[in-house]
């Protein structure tokens, strides 16, 4: 369970979270929606330890993550930022290999060489291992990327956009393959999503965000809801249950 | 491939030592194996530091044009130079023991890069890039500093300083090789014990916090070591500008990896081969008739430049 306590962070004097509490249960994937500029990729890298929040907390099942030892919290929590450049030329196979590095600290064993080529299989990568990163096209190096995380094994993963400059057909397969893994492997998995159509098919949980604070958080049921989206995005918006889901037309 | 080719460095390096030591020798063996092993010991030093200070540099700063020179290491080695003849006059400083000029030179390297790095970060989180802008601006200071004073003192004192400014394989500095060997090896056992961690911190910031490592912390531990490592090599010979970065990119090109266990001794074996073979060509081949500084400067420079036309600045 990832616990928020009234967080709060500022840009000099534009304020990206105000107090913000959330308590993620245990399990599932849930989606974060919301305009741009509502703080979304900020909570995320906050609780991700990328960035300090100038007050309040984050908790990891009790732990605290600004306190708590960097590789202990490296073996519970992966995170996955959006901009991936990567100056370094390396290989799929390099790449995946160091989501090992919480538990191996560069000694790698006969365990973490399974653990990559486990990963590597499960993103339908192999074909493309021993290729560089340089060589891949956006939605092969993207799963690169997640193989990375899934190769980290923790129970938390935290994904910011990660169908950011895919196509429909890559998106929905990563889409695919991170509910797969949220169910099939007991992840809980955060991931920040633009599409919000995506969100409600595929997400367990949404939380819906606007000007660092959290407007709504529950089933896509409770967040799938014209006059809230409008509200939100501050666009005309209708949302209609077609085959079983519920879709948002703007 | 990347073990043949890093025993082909080796024996490339091995053999441009002994061919440094041996071609060419007349006379009396016992003076000549001394004489050009002490020099030889202090070109291996220097090739060795600069080597690892450029790639554990760029590998900090994910950047692969950026040298230690840009963070204004050598402008402040130049403005200390200056300011210690400019206060004291190159006589009383000639008196100095060398060890102690090199103790304190060393330290206020030290002192400054700590100190710039502790208020960019304590800032910033995102502090690299401006710490290398800060970087530049000191380094003009510190340049236009010294170059206020040099035009200040007395114009004998002037060629004196002149003479410790310009980087010179001839003239080794003697006196410090057993210091700055010990130095070395220190410097190389702790990065050697980090290897795995450089690997890590070549994959940015986020990465390598994902990856739960205390980046601040480590990138601060690596410059601190990359500062010592100019240190020595400035001390030594002076400052040498585009030479690390002309060996860290041929290490790049030569072998296609990022394990630092590979780099970072592939670019000290490049240095290795580039500077004593060089060394070796001038003094025997050419017969001192050029400086190995300039040699290295132009090639060094048109290598940068072909570097910033192929885009190749990630």
């Amino acid at each position: 369970m990832i616990t928020v306590e009234d967080l709060c962070k500022s840009y000099g004097e534009t304020a990206v979270l105000r107090d913000v509490v959330l308590s993620l249960p245990r399990g599932g994937l849930t989606g974060i929606i919301g305009p741009n500029g509502a703080g979304k990729s900020t909570l995320l890298s906050i609780i991700g330890r990328m960035m300090k929040a100038d007050s309040g907390r984050v908790l990891l099942e009790g732990l605290d993550l600004a306190r708590a030892h960097g590789a202990e919290v490296a073996r519970r929590l992966a995170v996955l930022r959006q901009d991936n450049h990567l100056a370094a030329r390396l290989t799929v196979r390099d790449l995946v290999a160091f989501g090992r590095y919480p538990h191996s600290r560069g000694r790698p064993t006969e365990a973490d060489a399974t653990h990559t080529a486990r990963a590597i299989a499960y993103l339908g990568l192999e074909p493309f291992a021993d290729r560089f990163l340089d060589e891949l096209s956006g939605g092969q190096r993207q799963r690169a990327f997640i193989a990375m995380v899934l190769c980290q094994d923790t129970d938390y993963i935290l994904l910011d956009e990660p169908l950011n400059n895919l196509d429909i057909r890559h998106a929905v397969g990563i889409m695919t393959l991170i509910g797969k893994a949220a169910r099939e492997l007991g992840k809980t998995v955060v991931v920040v999503l633009h599409d919000i159509n995506m969100a409600s098919a595929c997400c367990d949980r949404i939380v819906a965000m606007k000007d660092g604070r959290i407007l709504r958080h529950g089933p896509p049921e409770t967040v799938m809801q014209a006059d809230f989206l409008e509200e939100v995005y501050e666009t005309p918006i209708e949302v209609h249950r077609l085959s079983g889901r519920l879709v948002a037309v703007y | 491939m990347i073990a043949r080719r890093m025993v082909a460095l080796g024996l490339a390096a091995l053999l441009a030592a002994v061919l440094f030591m041996t071609l060419g020798a007349r006379g009396n063996w016992d003076f000549v194996l001394p004489f050009r092993g002490r020099k030889l010991a202090g070109l291996a030093m220097v090739a060795v530091a600069i080597a690892l200070a450029t790639v554990i540099f760029q590998t900090v700063t994910r950047n692969r044009i950026l040298t230690p020179a840009i963070m204004g290491f050598d402008s402040l080695f130049v403005l200390v130079q200056t300011g210690l003849v400019f206060l004291f006059g190159s006589a009383r400083l000639s008196a100095l023991d060398p060890r102690l000029s090199f103790a304190v030179e060393t330290l206020l390297l030290c002192g400054f890069a700590g100190l710039l790095y502790r208020w960019l970060f304590g800032a910033s989180q995102r502090g690299l890039h401006l710490l290398l802008l800060v970087g530049i601006v000191f380094g003009t200071l510190f340049r236009s500093s010294a170059g206020l004073m040099q035009r200040l003192i007395d114009p004998d004192e002037f060629l004196v300083l002149q003479d410790r400014l310009f980087a010179s394989f001839n003239a080794v500095d003697q006196d410090l090789l057993g210091f700055s060997a010990l130095i070395l090896l220190a410097v190389s056992i702790a990065l050697w014990r980090m290897l795995p961690l450089l690997d890590v911190l070549a994959l940015g910031r986020d990465a390598a916090i994902g990856l739960g490592v205390d980046h601040d912390r480590t990138v601060a531990i690596v410059l601190g070591l990359m500062t010592v490592l100019v240190a020595v090599s400035t001390a030594l010979v002076g400052p040498v500008g585009f030479f690390g970065l002309m060996v860290a990119n041929l290490a790049y090109l030569l072998l296609p990896t990022t394990r630092h266990a590979v780099l970072l001794p592939a670019a000290a074996l490049i240095a290795l081969v580039a500077l004593i073979g060089g060394q070796t060509i001038l003094e025997r081949v050419f017969d001192y008739d050029t400086a190995l500084a300039v040699v290295i400067e132009f090639l060094g420079g048109l290598f940068f430049i072909l570097l910033v036309v192929r885009g190749k600045s990630r």
